[in-house]
C-alpha cells in the first residue's frame, strides 16, 4: 500500500485500499439492487405481455429477451476480467485481483446461462439442442476458458500470485478469442453454410427492441450489483483469512 | 560457444539421455491413433475419412502428454531460478526449450506418421498433406504447450490442469490443421496454419516468461 496521505486524492487511489472501496461502494449497492430490479420486472413485463409474437416462432420467441443479454454478458465480464488483468500486472491496483477473481465465475454463468437458454431456444425453432454453428461453438470454448481460469485459480495456495499468473492466461486468452472466433467461424460455414440462423438484427420492430432493451440493462446491472457484491465477499474473505493467520502465529509462540 | 546454443544443448542432452520418454510419447501416438479402429469400426471408407482428424487428436494428445518436462524438473531442482538470473534473458531460455521441446515431442510423431497413416487407410496425397500440416501446426501446440506449462508451473499438482488451460486456446490449431488436409479451401488453411504457428512461436517465449517471472516475485 503506497503511504501518500495527501488530502488531494483521485477516486482511483482511494478507492485502492480495499477497506475505503469497501465503504465507498456499500452505498451504492442498495440503489444499484433496486434499480435492477425495477428493470427486470419492467422488462419482464414487456416481455411476457407487451411484445409481440413471432410470425414463425410463436411465443419461443420471448426466449431471445433472456438468450441475448447473457450472450452479450458472457462476452462483456470477458472485457471486464482482461481489464482487471491489466491492472494487476501494469497498475498493480490492490483491488483489480479482487476484481477478477470475482468476475470469472459471474462469466462462468451467464456464458453457461447463454448456452443453456440457446439450447432450449433451439429445440423448437430448430429442432436440436445443439448445433456445431459458429457462433455457439465459439461460446462454448468460451465456457471452456472460464472454468479454466476458474481451475488454475483454485489450483493455486497463493492467493496474490495466482492473481498475476491467472492474469498472464487471462490476456493470452484475450489476444487468443477472437482467433478461435474466426477460425471456428470459417470452420462451420465451411460445414453448413445455409443452416446459420440470422435474426435480422437492426430490421427487428419497436416492440421487440424495447424489451430487448430493458432485459439487456436489467442483466447488466445485474452482473454489475453481483459483481460488486462479490468483490465485498472476497475482500471480507481476504480479512478472515488473514486474522486467521495472527491467530495461528499467536498460538504458537 | 554462445549461451543460448549452451541452453539448446543441455536441453537436448536432458532430453535425449531422460530414457524413453521419446519412445512413450510415439507409442502414446501410435496406440490412440491405432484403438479409433476399435470403437468406430474397420470400415476403410469411413476411416480414410476421418484419418486427419484422428491423426491430429493422437498428436495433440501426444503432446499434451510430454508438457510437463518443460519446465517442471528445472523448478524442482531449482535451476528455473538460476536460469532467471542468468545473462541470458528468461525468453531466449524458454526459445531453446521451446525448439527442443518441439523436436522430441514432435518431430518424432511425424516420423511415426507414416504407419499410422497406412493404418488408417490414407492415400498417399493426402498423407503429404497430413505431414505438411503436422509439420506447420505442431509448433503452434508446442507453444501452446510452453504457456500452460509456465502458467502451472508454481503449482505441485499441475499436470492436469496445463490441458484444461491449453485446449480451448489449440482450438484453431485443430480447425486449420486439419483443413489443411481435407477441405477444397486446403491452401488458405495451411496459409492460416502457418501464422499461427509464426505468431504463437513468436510471443510464447515473452508471454512464458512473463508468466514464470510474475509467478516467482
Amino acid at each position: 500500500m503506497s503511504n501518500d496521505t495527501t488530502s488531494r486524492q483521485s477516486w482511483w487511489q482511494r478507492i485502492a485500499h480495499p477497506g475505503q472501496f469497501v465503504a465507498w461502494t456499500t452505498p451504492l449497492l442498495m440503489p444499484l439492487a433496486i434499480l435492477t430490479a425495477v428493470l427486470f420486472v419492467v422488462g419482464l413485463w414487456f416481455a411476457f405481455f407487451n411484445s409481440p409474437e413471432d410470425y414463425q416462432m410463436g411465443d419461443t420467441v420471448r426466449i431471445m429477451y433472456v438468450h441475448v443479454p447473457n450472450a452479450w454478458l458472457s462476452q462483456f465480464v470477458y472485457a471486464v476480467i482482461t481489464v482487471s488483468a491489466l491492472g494487476t500486472l501494469v497498475w498493480r491496483h490492490p483491488l483489480a485481483d479482487v476484481s477478477m477473481k470475482a468476475a470469472v465465475p459471474l462469466g462462468a454463468l451467464f456464458t453457461a446461462l447463454a448456452l443453456f437458454t440457446g439450447a432450449l431456444w433451439g429445440r423448437p425453432t430448430w429442432g436440436t439442442f445443439w448445433e456445431w454453428d459458429g457462433r455457439m461453438t465459439s461460446t462454448l470454448v468460451l465456457l471452456f476458458i472460464y472454468l479454466g481460469i476458474i481451475a488454475l485459480w483454485r489450483a493455486f495456495d497463493d492467493q496474490l500470485r495466482a492473481a498475476r499468473v491467472v492474469a498472464v492466461f487471462t490476456l493470452v486468452g484475450a489476444i487468443n478469442i477472437p482467433i478461435i472466433k474466426f477460425s471456428v467461424d470459417w470452420w462451420s460455414t465451411l460445414h453448413q453454410p445455409a443452416s446459420v440462423f440470422v435474426p435480422g438484427g437492426p430490421r427487428m420492430p419497436l416492440s421487440i427492441q424495447i424489451p430487448l432493451f430493458l432485459m439487456f440493462f436489467a442483466f447488466t446491472f445485474l452482473f454489475l450489483v453481483l459483481h460488486l457484491k462479490a468483490m465485498h465477499t472476497e475482500i471480507k474473505r481476504r480479512r478472515v483469512m488473514t486474522l486467521q493467520r495472527k491467530l495461528a502465529q499467536r498460538a504458537t509462540p | 560457444m554462445s549461451p543460448f546454443m549452451a541452453m539448446l544443448r543441455r536441453e537436448l542432452r536432458l532430453a535425449l539421455r531422460g530414457g524413453g520418454d521419446v519412445l512413450i510419447l510415439v507409442l502414446f501416438f501410435m496406440i490412440v491413433g491405432a484403438i479409433v479402429p476399435f470403437a468406430v469400426g474397420p470400415d476403410q471408407t469411413l476411416l480414410a475419412s476421418i484419418a486427419p482428424g484422428i491423426i491430429w487428436i493422437a498428436t495433440f494428445l501426444a503432446m499434451l502428454l510430454g508438457l510437463e518436462r518443460l519446465f517442471r524438473p528445472d523448478h524442482e531442482d531449482g535451476s528455473l531460478i538460476l536460469l532467471r538470473q542468468a545473462e541470458l534473458p528468461l525468453s531466449a531460455v524458454i526459445a531453446a526449450k521451446l525448439i527442443v521441446h518441439w523436436l522430441v515431442s514432435a518431430v518424432p510423431l511425424l516420423l511415426a506418421s507414416p504407419i499410422l497413416a497406412l493404418l488408417l487407410a490414407i492415400d498417399v496425397p493426402a498423407f503429404g498433406r497430413t505431414l505438411v500440416s503436422l509439420a506447420l501446426g505442431t509448433p503452434a501446440l508446442a507453444a501452446f504447450s510452453a504457456i500452460g506449462a509456465a502458467v502451472t508451473v508454481p503449482i505441485r499438482h499441475g499436470g492436469l490442469i496445463a490441458p484444461i488451460l491449453i485446449a480451448p486456446l489449440s482450438v484453431p490449431v485443430l480447425i486449420f490443421g486439419v483443413s489443411a488436409i481435407t477441405s477444397p479451401q486446403s491452401g488458405a488453411a495451411t496459409l492460416f496454419l502457418a501464422a499461427l504457428s509464426v505468431m504463437a512461436v513468436a510471443l510464447t517465449p515473452f508471454v512464458a516468461a512473463f508468466a514464470i517471472g510474475s509467478a516467482e516475485d
